[in-house]
């Protein structure tokens, strides 16, 4: 149901504006009954971008530079995303050895460059200091006042994944890595031997951060339910069934385990997902086909993946998901929070693969690009960025200009998932007419488990003010609190 | 490792706001000894690790309100807000270093080159163009005082 304001006379409306720490800008606002119960949560957007509307026009090759211009935390993911879809428009069905393995390489290290970043410097204050704690020590540079050792491990795990994207595409954002049919430079011995210098570290810092998440979430209860949903679950596998970042087949699992499909070929996604628009958001909401609007929402991303796959190809992530599924007693685990746990399995996960890519001969190829074929109309990229299964949609016509483009960003497909537990953590937290910098937090930990990134799944200019407001059914203002860009919090009237 | 790190940080893609990286670029080709050279778009928290095992540091940045030429002032580290977004003070990166590596951080400097049209797309301008030459010079002398044979 997506009741409108107006059709809810008895309803109050409390907005939080916006959320922080989570890369671009959100809001939130819940619409309680007159008994002062949630009735709705609406995480949404009132900002707009339109990168699908103005490429229109540009030529097939210019797309996955545009494109990665969504974002400035994961611009490679677009890039490959999007490189994925020119090869299919270019006739090429199979990169050379080097050019896949060169893509994958960027992609891990982009992967656990994003990841570091979420658990050190955005999530990790939650965790150590605690969800309640001063706003003004519960940031990354308190984090490295308390815990230098830790954040310089997460600093450095931050900057070992950009200097592989550097070392590949030229710098360490919104370089040029990709080429239709494979990639636009090699990988030098000199740099291959850098990278490889630091990865025993990298590993070793990464089975740490495991271990820390691990008990993080098992040692504390109330994380366990905190925001907790049971979802559908959707994301890429290999033809084994193995986590599988770059390229796969989807599956989609229910909350009970229970296969809805399997090794689907993402090219045909429209006839699996649809994406529905409600008119308070600039965010659409995508479902599963087969279950319908109310029930055929889902989650991708971290806990997805970890939940959705058979097994992990590398040896320490093989065992951090068998302790992961093992918390779950042969179920998934559905805990939100855990999302930080299942993100720290894939860090690790790429650490183990960056160190095969770099000693696989293959890597320092020169054979970059493979023979085009028959061009297409159509190509459609699909990846498993960070933040969850992405998808780039486009058509050309006959000079090779794009007419139409349809991407679904990660956070886009969150979307329900998100709102559903913010509803969950307003229940349990939001009392009376008073909003308090305790309900505020709260409710941007649970959303910033998901690791949202606005910018990607709205496409917008600008910053939003920060505000919180609680309306009575008639409209008149019953409390107002106000963030500054400084994170000082204070009640306005 | 060098004694020296030139830090160039802006958008050339953004007018005048290229200065700090251009001025970087051109020390760059000189190849000059005991001069590291290192540019970005914007300084973040994991360029602490750039500063170690430096014995100074030159920030170089373009500022739409400092004088002209150029201004050019020792800084130390101070705690700010900046880490919270996408591009920190390089005072608050002095701060984060201390804060990482237990100790302060090398003598560091900041050179604000005067800038006047950051329009997305533009060049650099006529008259910061100037400002340039004369930081660039400005920039050499350094090195040569750090390594009389430059």
């Amino acid at each position: 149901m997506n009741p409108t304001m107006n059709a809810q006379s008895n309803l109050r409306r409390v907005a939080i504006d916006p959320v922080t720490r989570v890369e671009g800008h959100g809001k939130i606002t819940l619409l309680l009954d007159a008994d002062n119960h949630i009735h709705e949560a609406r995480f949404h957007i009132v900002e707009f971008r339109g990168f699908e509307k103005f490429i229109q026009g540009r030529p097939y090759w210019e797309v996955p530079f545009f494109v990665q211009r969504l974002c400035g935390i994961c611009p490679v993911s677009h890039q490959l995303a999007a490189a994925k879809a020119v090869d299919q428009l270019v006739g090429v069905e199979q990169l050379t050895p080097t050019a896949e393995k060169l893509r994958r390489l960027l992609h891990f290290g982009q992967t656990l460059q994003s990841h570091a970043l979420h658990f050190f410097h955005l999530s990790s204050p939650d965790f150590l200091f605690g969800f309640g704690s001063d706003p003004a020590q519960r940031n990354i540079v308190g984090v490295l006042e308390k815990y230098p050792e830790l954040a310089l491990k997460g600093v450095k795990l931050r900057k070992y994944g950009q200097q592989i994207i550097a070392a590949i595409a030229g710098k360490r954002i919104h370089g040029t890595a990709t080429v239709a049919g494979g990639m636009n430079k090699a990988l030098s011995l000199a740099e291959r031997d850098t990278l490889l210098a630091d990865i025993q570290d990298i590993l070793a810092w990464c089975q740490e951060a495991v271990t820390l998440n691990e008990h993080i979430h098992t040692s504390h209860p109330e994380h366990q339910v905190f925001a907790t949903l049971r979802s559908n679950f959707l994301g890429m596998v290999g033809r084994g069934g193995e986590l599988e970042l770059y390229h796969g087949g989807l599956r989609a699992t229910a909350a009970d385990g229970k296969r809805i499909f399997d090794q689907f070929d993402y090219r045909g996604y429209q006839e699996i997902i649809r994406e529905e628009v409600r008119s308070w958001s600039y965010m659409k909401f995508p479902y599963l086909t087969a279950l319908g609007k109310e029930q055929g929402w889902y989650r991708v991303g971290p806990l997805a993946r970890v939940n959705n796959c058979d097994s992990i190809a590398t040896p320490l992530a093989e065992t951090a998901r068998k302790n992961f599924r093992a918390f779950g007693h042969g179920g998934f685990v559905h805990d939100t929070l855990a999302y930080h746990w299942a993100r720290m399995i894939e860090a690790l996960h790429c650490a183990e693969s960056i160190h095969a890519l770099l000693l696989d001969p293959d890597i320092t190829g020169s054979e970059l690009v493979a023979t085009h074929g028959e061009k297409c109309s159509t190509g459609i990229g699909v990846i498993e960025a960070p933040r969850g299964t992405l998808f780039h949609h486009y058509q050309i016509d006959e000079q090779g200009l794009i007419t139409k483009a349809n991407l679904i960003v990660s956070t886009t497909s969150n979307n329900q998932a998100m709102n559903e537990s913010v509803r969950a953590v307003a229940n349990q937290y939001l009392d009376g007419h008073e909003i308090t910098e305790g309900l505020l937090n709260h409710l941007e930990v649970a959303v910033r488990a998901y690791d949202p990134c606005l910018s990607c799944a709205t496409h917008a200019l600008g910053k939003m003010p920060l505000q919180i407001e609680l309306l009575d059914a008639d409209g008149l203002l019953l409390d107002r609190l106000s963030k500054a860009s400084t994170g000082l919090i204070e009640r306005t009237d | 490792m060098p004694k020296l790190l030139l830090f160039g940080y802006g958008n050339p893609g953004r007018g005048d706001d290229g200065l700090g990286p251009e001025l970087v670029e051109r020390i760059t080709r000189l190849q000059l000894k005991d001069v590291a050279c290192q540019n970005d778009m914007q300084l973040q928290i994991e360029h602490v690790t750039d500063l170690s095992e430096h014995e100074q540091v030159v920030f170089i940045d373009a500022d739409m309100c400092c004088a002209s030429p150029f201004e050019f002032s020792e800084i130390y580290a101070a705690k700010d807000g900046s880490y919270s977004s996408h591009a920190m003070h390089p005072a608050a990166l002095l701060y984060a270093y201390q804060q990482v590596y237990g100790k302060t951080a090398p003598a560091t400097f900041l050179l604000r080159i005067r800038g006047y049209d950051f329009a997305l797309g533009d060049g650099i301008s006529t008259q910061a163009s100037l400002n340039l030459d004369a930081a660039t010079r400005l920039v050499r002398e350094l090195c040569k005082a750090m390594h009389p044979r430059h």
